[in-house]
């Protein structure tokens, strides 16, 4: 590196190395070098993403916290809040996979309590390569222990989650972990530093060199060489938070605090200057002041340090006792560094020597924003011109007499499809008591306790159909998780998005993320689910190139009334079952194609909000009039699938007939949207039909629940139990 | 009547267990902490609930077993009041010499949460009493630690003492290949009981099973009968 180039090594351009000398006035020194370079990285700034975010809806009736906070909060009723995100920590885990996703589960649950909120429940989307090659079995084995190794200690329980396996993951697989919380709305708190003279403390675990540019890390591509970037990822203490967080609720509900912010990514200088420019206040610190585990520290190093369990609090003055003593009471570090000063500025002093002298606003407001160019993708005429009708047509002329099932049971063994329980079952999913309808089923229900109501969560979405067509499949994620929360008796409220993508700077992968953002602001406009915050991830490529693209929806939905809490599984011989929906021949992107023929193309299904309106609304007030026994959304996999993991819950069987045009294929795999299998009492079929026939959405009645066999018209006969057996063995057997 | 749940750093199972005493049972209880000594004989029942104290580093319970508070269990223990510990309460009893035996790390060296079910094997001890033996119940279970094992003159001693109190129903409900399905047990003077699943967790109906409410409710029995006589 010569004396020209000294902004590269902290990933910034000559350009933003211009705007920082002439914002300054002067050249920055080493240490504001560094802090320019972590707060101007995407990870901080969003400075590619920021231009095309700024159009999701973010305003809506229940909304009390948007974008812009640690995390967003949502008004539940009964002067209670909901405070919730997702955050993505690919590249640790990519690197060092158990400690990647612990410390990715960790940040998270530091964001919610730093809301004033305690953690109820956690929730992660997961993507791998494939599992036939022996180092994704590694980094899949390695996330999942890292995720309950974090969760579990803590006791935040892991209640709903999906993982999703393509080659196009293989070298960066994706781990975004998202957090809820509950809170009284008297102890919502915020991320800021007002009070001239109030002081700046760090409380919780000592300061290490752990971590350092890991945000800068975060932002640039993995390379064969990322591999001895391990520093850069650091180490998750859960019980070291356990204890943080009862300190920090304790401290939060004594009303000492004016702010309070978790010091994640960029530790330090991002957290002081964040709380700064929130309060447009500026900040002076001592980092010899700071609690460190390790000898000769730099200022650089203790301002960039990403030491995990830390937090940066801004009391009261007169009220530095007071935190000390809670912090004390629970084993933990608590120190004055500084305090807040009125003239915008970050100061940094070590042993009352000045190290570093940067405004506010420069390092955070005025972080440069850029339009990139988008084009689309070349490869995505040819992938959608693909009829799968012709295909099969092809194919029958080639051959006579398919076995649907054991088509069906090809697609029930394949790792998208497979049984999960093999994964949640490493979780604890019922620790805190609030856990009604458990992982597995289309959400997770939580009660509230001493209320008579309760939340439903999940996440969601198809990165196969995001590659085919980014603004479709970004639209249904949105769609399928509204649908998943509907089908449990929910309410949809809000939305927390994890966008992962490619390199921004390729004008294709920049395309499929204004696409996808496009999506998402349509559907959740369309659906009246704001997005309240969330995280962007960019560089997501490996030497195999970028991966799907795959915006990750959240969704918090609220049952006014517990009791219509709804699981996916048929409960009850003789029930009928019911197919809101229709079902087109849409086998464009499906698991079929991918898992029974190896091809990943086609047009992705169709997705009509107005009938995707009408589905939702007829079964959630189906639910809400107490006629509905189960609910599922039909979705990867098809009809089959669908009926299959609806019999599965209770070992029940189904007998179906269908009328179609359909050829077998499609009426068995294609994943048409807007579908929901209710299943009800006969008794309760006029009821029903007298509200279906008032709604637009369509339904048939298609079968009733009966014996110990799926049967679907002359082409599915399975046992129940066989099937089953083999769907949850399957994820296993391809680990060992 | 009154109960006391201890916390330890990282337990994480001691709001759970004072939401069914406190709430369901509607029995007083009181969260002691760990560092502060504290004369147990006011309260008819110490509970230590599951979690990972001090993180389980070194070995779950290992560290816990030397917190101030414990020495007041002993005590407590020794003079007949009832002690039950569940999951990492269990793995502490055992740490701290209350219950015999020792706790490995589970067979498929993974973490499991699942619903089990287990037998009734001893009905007659002040947590048991209202149960029948042979009587299946299911509830849950979530540890990585509860792989019980004693040596073997260590297991005939308990099964001839009737001191294996629940049995995983069978090799195939056993989630972590404890030693004889062993899934709970008590100390010769029937006073003390450490079990693996979570009776709390299966103590009200939105919750799935009621079946762990039955050994709570044992234990007011045979509490209300004691006050009587």
């Amino acid at each position: 590196m010569t004396e020209e180039n000294v902004w590269e090594s902290e990933g910034l351009t000559a350009e933003e190395y211009e705007m920082i000398t002439a914002g300054l006035g002067r050249r920055p020194n080493r240490t504001e070098l560094g802090m320019f370079g972590v707060m101007w990285s995407e990870h901080c700034s969003y400075k590619n993403s920021l231009a095309v975010l700024r159009n999701f809806p973010t305003e809506g009736d229940r909304v009390l916290q948007g974008p812009g906070e640690n995390a967003g909060i949502i008004d539940i009723g009964d002067g209670q809040a909901v405070s919730f995100k997702i955050e993505s920590h690919n590249h640790p885990s990519a690197i060092e996979p158990y400690q990647g996703a612990a410390t990715g589960v960790g940040g998270i649950i530091r964001d919610i309590f730093t809301m004033g909120a305690r953690p109820i429940a956690l929730l992660d989307s997961l993507r791998f390569g494939e599992l036939a090659d022996e180092h994704v079995r590694y980094l899949f084995e390695e996330v999942v222990a890292g995720i309950a190794g974090y969760g579990n200690s803590i006791g935040v329980p892991t209640v709903a989650g999906e993982t999703f396996f393509s080659p196009s993951y293989r070298g960066n697989p994706l781990v975004n972990a998202m957090c809820v919380g509950l809170m009284d709305q008297q102890d919502i708190s915020t991320a800021t530093a007002r009070g001239i003279g109030n002081p700046v403390m760090v409380v919780g675990a000592a300061t290490g060199r752990d971590g350092i540019q890991g945000a800068s890390f975060a932002s640039d591509e993995l390379t064969e060489e990322s591999e001895e970037d391990r520093p850069a990822v650091q180490v998750g203490d859960p019980f070291m938070e356990k204890l943080l967080l009862e300190a920090s609720l304790e401290l939060i509900k004594t009303g000492a605090l004016v702010g309070i912010q978790d010091m994640g990514a960029a530790g330090l200088i991002s957290s002081s200057s964040e709380m700064a420019s929130r309060g447009n206040s500026g900040i002076e610190m001592d980092i010899d002041l700071v609690p460190k585990r390790e000898e000769g520290m730099t200022p650089y190093e203790v301002l960039l340090s990403e030491s995990q369990e830390r937090m940066l609090v801004v009391p009261r003055r007169g009220k530095e006792e007071l935190v000390k003593e809670i912090f004390k009471k629970w084993g933990l570090n608590a120190a004055v560094i500084g305090k807040v000063t009125a003239d915008g500025k970050i100061r940094v002093y070590n042993q009352e020597e000045p190290a570093a002298e940067v405004p506010v606003r420069l390092l955070v407001d005025d972080a440069p924003v850029y339009q990139r160019e988008g084009r689309r993708p070349g490869y995505l005429d040819e992938l959608q011109e693909f009829s799968s009708r012709d295909f099969l047509a092809e194919r029958k002329k080639n051959r006579s007499g398919t076995d649907y099932n054991q088509e069906l049971e090809k697609l029930l063994t394949s790792a998208n499809l497979a049984a999960k329980s093999s994964i949640y079952e490493q979780y604890d999913h019922m620790v805190q008591l609030n856990t009604v309808i458990l992982p597995g089923s289309d959400a997770a229900v939580l009660r509230i306790k001493g209320k008579n109501k309760g939340l439903a969560l999940t996440v969601d979405c198809n990165g196969r159909y995001c590659y085919l067509d980014p603004e479709g499949g970004a639209e249904i994620a949105v769609a399928e998780a509204a649908r998943n929360l509907v089908c449990s008796g929910a309410e949809p409220l809000a939305v927390t998005d994890g966008l992962n993508f490619g390199n921004p700077m390729n004008p294709e992968v920049f395309w499929q993320f204004e696409k996808a953002a496009a999506g998402i602001t349509r559907a959740c406009q369309q659906l009246n689910t704001p997005v309240t915050g969330g995280n962007v991830s960019f560089y997501n490529e490996s030497p195999v190139g970028a991966i799907y693209p795959t915006p990750i929806i959240g969704m918090v939905g609220l049952l006014e009334d517990l009791n219509q809490s709804t699981d996916q599984y048929f409960k009850d011989e003789g029930d009928l079952i019911v197919l809101l929906g229709e079902t087109g021949a849409e086998l464009g992107g499906s698991e079929y194609l991918k898992v029974v023929h190896d091809r990943v193309s086609g047009k992705i299904p169709e997705l009509d909000f107005a009938r995707e309106k009408a589905v939702q609304n007829l079964c959630l007030k189906a639910i809400k009039q107490g006629l509905v026994k189960s609910a599922h959304d039909c979705a990867e996999g098809g009809l089959a699938v669908a009926l299959f993991e609806s019999c599965s819950g209770n070992s029940r069987g189904a007998r179906v007939a269908f009328e179609t045009e359909l050829l077998p294929e499609e009426l068995l795999f294609s994943e048409s949207q807007s579908r929901i299998i209710i299943s009800l009492a006969e008794e309760n079929l006029a009821e029903f039909s007298e509200l279906a026939d008032e709604s637009q959405a369509g339904y048939q009645i298609i079968g009733r629940v009966q014996g110990r066999t799926l049967r679907i018209n002359s082409l599915i006969e399975v046992e129940i139990e066989e099937l089953k057996a083999k769907w949850q063995a399957a994820l296993p057997a391809m680990i060992n | 009547m009154k109960f006391a749940v201890i916390t330890f750093p990282g337990s994480n199972c001691d709001r759970d267990v004072c939401h069914v005493t406190g709430e369901v049972l509607q029995v007083t209880t009181e969260m002691l902490r760990h560092d502060v000594r504290q004369d147990l004989t006011d309260y008819d029942t110490v509970i230590l609930p599951g979690g990972f104290s001090y993180g389980d580093y070194l070995r779950s319970g290992a560290i816990a077993r030397f917190s101030p508070i414990m020495e007041d269990v002993i005590n407590y223990a020794e003079v007949g009041g009832p002690v039950l510990g569940i999951c990492n309460g269990f793995q502490i009893l055992l740490e701290a010499g209350l219950l015999p035996g020792a706790m490995k790390v589970n067979d498929s060296v993974k973490f499991v949460c699942r619903q089990v079910k287990i037998t009734v094997e001893n009905s007659e001890i002040a947590f048991t009493g209202s149960l029948t033996r042979g009587e299946t119940l299911q509830m849950p279970v979530a540890h990585q630690e509860g792989n019980y094992y004693i040596d073997p003159v260590g297991l005939e001693e308990l099964e001839a003492n009737n001191q294996v109190v629940f049995r995983y129903l069978n090799q195939k409900e056993n989630p972590n290949g404890s030693l004889a399905d062993i899934a709970g047990i008590c100390n010769q003077e029937k006073n003390v009981l450490g079990l693996m699943p979570h009776p709390e967790r299966a103590s009200e109906k939105i919750l799935g099973s009621e079946d762990g409410k039955k050994i709570f409710a044992s234990l007011l029995d045979y509490l209300s009968s004691r006050e009587e006589s």
